[in-house]
């Protein structure tokens, strides 16, 4: 058990810790915080996997931006003077006990599965050839997604002052 | 079994799905749906990453996740004017008490 395990279990139980929060606190302003503790951990397990890029974008996307949006989403949706901040939960136990036995399936028969692997070395930054990549073969995956960027813009704005 | 390899990664990425769908499907509030539907974008994502590494695929992966991260972000922002809709026409975000479509 070197250095990396360890790293590796804290962000673990930080991640799947605090996402548990997430779903499980009546708060809904707490769960937005524990959501960032979450997305924190998950940002821990892309570096461990040795996707620097990836997990700085992380940071920034979801921490910076879609986080704040959904914190903007709660203050906007509740009415600040009267706190209605506290939301409760539907059809607890039979919601638990069939995402119980479906992880329980997942996790079994991905435990059990002998997975061909061959561990690749990574550079030592990603951002070179994920560059190379983004302008070469994923060219158009990248044009797309910017018309896509632009459409959901204007979309979200002409839906949301109407 | 103390040695992390790509089995821990996988192990990961499911009980975040698992918790992802558990509060899509408990959660009154629509903000908290939304919150479910990151977590389980983000467990796509570590699935991805992983085997990037360890299925010997190059930078595919990471590509792919970058993708993702990109479609997370696009539909968070359309769900979020949607909910500030519904908020506007039935002044209640909880997804239990909108039903008008059922009368």
């Amino acid at each position: 058990m070197n250095i990396y395990d360890i790293i590796f279990f804290v962000f673990a139980i930080t991640t799947v810790g605090s996402a548990f929060m997430v779903v499980t606190t009546r708060n809904i302003v707490h769960a937005a915080f524990y959501l960032l503790l979450t997305f924190f951990g998950v940002t821990g397990i892309y570096v461990l996997l040795g996707a620097d890029f990836v997990a700085i974008v992380q940071l920034v996307v979801y921490v910076g931006g879609i986080l704040i949006l959904l914190i903007f989403g709660v203050m906007l949706t509740n009415k600040i003077t009267n706190v209605q901040i506290k939301s409760g939960s539907l059809q607890l136990f039979p919601a638990a006990i069939g995402v119980g036995l479906f992880g329980g399936v997942l996790v079994s028969a991905l435990l059990n599965t002998e997975w061909k692997t061959s561990a690749a070395e990574f550079p030592k930054t990603t951002l070179e050839g994920l560059g190379l990549l983004l302008m070469n073969e994923y060219i158009i995956v990248f044009e797309v997604l910017g018309v896509l960027l632009l459409v959901v813009l204007v979309g979200a704005a002409s839906i949301a002052r109407k | 079994m103390l040695h992390v390899g790509l089995n821990h990664f996988l192990v990961i990425s499911s009980l975040l799905f698992c918790l992802g769908i558990f509060g899509i499907v408990t959660r009154r509030n629509a903000v908290m749906v939304l919150m479910g539907i990151e977590l389980i974008l983000n467990a796509a994502n570590i699935n991805f990453i992983a085997f990037a590494k360890y299925g010997n695929f190059g930078l595919q992966g990471q590509m792919i996740a970058l993708f993702v991260i990109v479609l997370a972000a696009a539909e968070a922002a359309i769900a979020l004017a949607i909910v500030l809709n519904i908020y506007k026409i039935f002044s209640t975000v909880n997804v239990d008490e909108i039903d008008t479509l059922k009368d």
